[in-house]
């Protein structure tokens, strides 16, 4: 067990990964010399060399159709795109390649291949730097879609997403790349497991990423209304894991299901309809969303927080779910 | 010379190109009584691109290709039974009638695959490259693309890495001279395309794309060069897409003389009158019955394959747990 960052797991992942496997390899923009813009990358070039850790030029298109081909003749790459807000540029490549080679080909090829990237807000970036686009991605069939919440997550989910046959967009989030957390020596994290944060009666807050520590402050607040909140993150948005979902429902017959992407055809209403195809009886209320509102982001710092979900709206929400 | 394909080889080329044009002129048959599904894309009068290229790598080298690839299956090693039940959505079809004709991959044989977003072969390519060169293989990949594919982005991209990190890769731009409908020079700023070459620091050099033996030399050349770690080649290979876009083209952009004059150097009268005089006439045309009879009976057998049944695959299923 090691107390380590949410960055320092992933370049342990990474390097752990590198060690065991020679297919694997990195290659992303600044991600060599400078050792990643968020720094998750430091220090594997002087390890690893050129060959296997390359800074690219800025051509997310072709690099990410590249990840594609590479991955399905015999190597594990792992793609970094800069910001989650770059991946309109990749998504010929996941959804015109990546996705369907593996069914339309029957099965003469995998697809191990991992895309990194990071997206949220909160940290001033601005509307072309600041979005999570987790809807999007989760829509395509054929590509799982992981957004770890804690350092410990972040390693072993990164070890089974490069082991992983398929396509996997690994989602990180700006502003926990500092979280500290203990990480266990051998972690292991399967894809597609929800794990509960908070057990809680009252309502089930399902959430992903830095969402799930909103949702813990929100179960801090909702304490002192008297509220017991159940926290669960999810960890996996595709494959979804439907079991945990029903369970935590069955159990307070309440839900509130948060996602800092916009809420119009967003992550929440698809885990709004997931509850009602297989919980609807189960339920109270009426399913709540936490989401962005339908707008692009603004830069100043009291717009943005405003726009952002948070400890405060999740509360609210639940407060009004359980009225 | 050296660099020439020997003669056993250079009529295996005539030979695969016999089997492409009858594919092509059976399934223009077949789309006129009404037996084809979905557009189908023709090569014919542009096989000794495809059949050319192929016949230069080994089995283990890597291609991808462009929607109209049929050429290129052939030529890299696939037989046509597989290709034409494919082509008619059986479930002896070379990827069980999911790829339909313009996705065909045999990954046994390096053909991996077709690709039907014009100019998504480039990056491909260089993706397997890539690949090759974080193996360390001796190996090559190679992608066929169209003059309407080298005005993506997407193609200025690939081949910048592929120079940049001298990526053993082999780009084939098969010039037949329409995107769709529009004529190059309705769509590029250059004619030469070989000019190119230089903004990604690799050669580039242009072919008579209707000679088959022309097509070999220069991919013979280009493949040794990636082999030794020197880097991409750009092949720039002339031809003319005699048939229209795809079988639902209604035509009338292009002009009757041109057409005439391109089908007058027809690639594989070329390769028979470069034969003739080691072969004989007799044998040629012998050959060339064998290969008419064989697609033949590929298309038969197509006919009695049974079709696929639908099953939802698992491996794409939304939930890890529960019902799915």
């Amino acid at each position: 067990m090691a107390m380590m960052r949410y960055a320092e797991a992933l370049n342990a992942a990474l390097r752990e990964e590198m060690t065991a496997d020679p297919d694997v390899f990195l290659f992303g923009e600044d991600i060599g010399r400078y050792g990643g813009v968020f720094k998750v990358t430091r220090g594997l070039l002087e390890e690893f060399g050129e060959t296997r850790v390359r800074d690219t030029p800025i051509s997310e298109q072709a690099m990410t159709a590249m990840a594609v081909t590479a991955a399905m003749t015999g190597t594990r790459p792992v793609l970094e795109i800069m910001y989650a807000d770059f991946i309109p540029l990749t998504l010929d490549a996941l959804i015109n390649q990546a996705s369907i080679y593996n069914y339309i080909w029957d099965g003469q090829v995998r697809m191990p291949m991992v895309l990194r990237t990071q997206g949220g807000g909160g940290a001033g970036a601005g509307a072309q730097h600041s979005k999570a686009l987790d809807s999007m991605l989760a829509h395509i069939p054929g590509i799982k879609v992981v957004a770890p919440a804690t350092p410990a997550d972040a390693k072993g989910m990164l070890k089974a997403a490069i082991r992983d046959p398929q396509p996997v967009i690994f989602l990180e989030h700006k502003l926990l790349y500092n979280m500290r957390g203990e990480v266990p020596d051998d972690v292991e994290v399967p894809l597609g497991r929800a794990v509960t944060r908070r057990e809680g009666t009252d309502v089930s807050i399902f959430a992903t990423s830095k969402m799930v520590h909103e949702a813990l402050g929100a179960a801090d607040l909702l304490d002192r209304d008297g509220v017991s909140a159940e926290v669960i993150d999810l960890r996996s948005l595709r494959p979804l894991d439907l079991g945990a979902i029903v369970a935590s429902v069955r159990k307070t017959h309440h839900a509130v299901v948060v996602n800092e992407g916009w809420q119009f055809c967003g992550y929440t209403a698809e885990l709004a309809a997931t509850i009602m195809d297989h919980a609807f009886d189960e339920l109270d209320a009426p399913v709540r969303r936490v989401a962005l509102p339908d707008m692009p982001i603004p830069y100043s710092e009291p717009l943005e927080l405003a726009m952002l979900p948070s400890a405060r709206s999740i509360r609210a929400a639940v407060l009004e779910t359980v009225k | 010379m050296k660099n020439a394909p020997s003669p056993d080889d250079h009529l295996e080329m005539f030979r695969r190109m016999c089997l492409v044009r009858e594919l092509e002129e059976e399934l223009g048959r077949q789309h006129k009584l009404g037996k084809t599904r979905g557009p189908i894309h023709r090569c014919d009068g542009q096989e000794a691109v495809g059949v050319g290229v192929t016949a230069a790598l080994r089995t283990t080298d890597k291609i991808t290709t462009t929607h109209r690839g049929h050429a290129v299956y052939l030529g890299k090693g696939m037989m046509p039974a597989p290709v034409v039940a494919e082509i008619f959505g059986r479930a002896t079809g070379a990827c069980g009638g999911r790829a339909g004709h313009m996705l065909v991959a045999d990954a046994s044989v390096g053909m991996i695959g077709g690709n039907a977003i014009v100019g998504g072969s480039i990056p491909a390519a260089a993706g397997m490259a890539l690949s090759i060169q974080v193996r360390g293989r001796d190996e090559v990949a190679v992608c066929v693309f169209g003059d309407g594919a080298a005005q993506t982005g997407i193609c200025h991209e690939a081949m910048n890495m592929a120079g940049l990190w001298k990526l053993p890769v082999i780009f084939v731009l098969e010039h037949n001279r329409f995107g769709l409908t529009v004529p190059t020079e309705v769509q590029s700023a250059v004619s030469d395309f070989t000019l190119r070459a230089a903004g990604y620091g690799m050669p580039g050099v242009a072919v008579d794309g209707n000679d088959a033996v022309d097509v070999w030399r220069a991919t013979a050349e280009a493949a040794e060069r990636a082999r030794r770690g020197e880097g991409p080649t750009l092949i720039v290979a002339e031809t003319y897409r005699v048939e229209g876009f795809s079988t639902s083209d209604m035509g009338g952009y292009q002009s009757p003389e041109e057409i005439a004059a391109w089908k007058a150097r027809d690639p594989i009268r070329i390769a028979f009158d470069a034969l003739a005089p080691a072969f004989g006439a007799e044998r040629l045309e012998a050959l060339r019955a064998d290969a008419v009879a064989e697609m033949q009976a590929a298309f038969a057998e197509a006919f009695a394959a049974p079709f696929p049944e639908f099953e939802v695959d698992t491996a794409c299923a939304p939930y890890s747990t529960g019902a799915n």
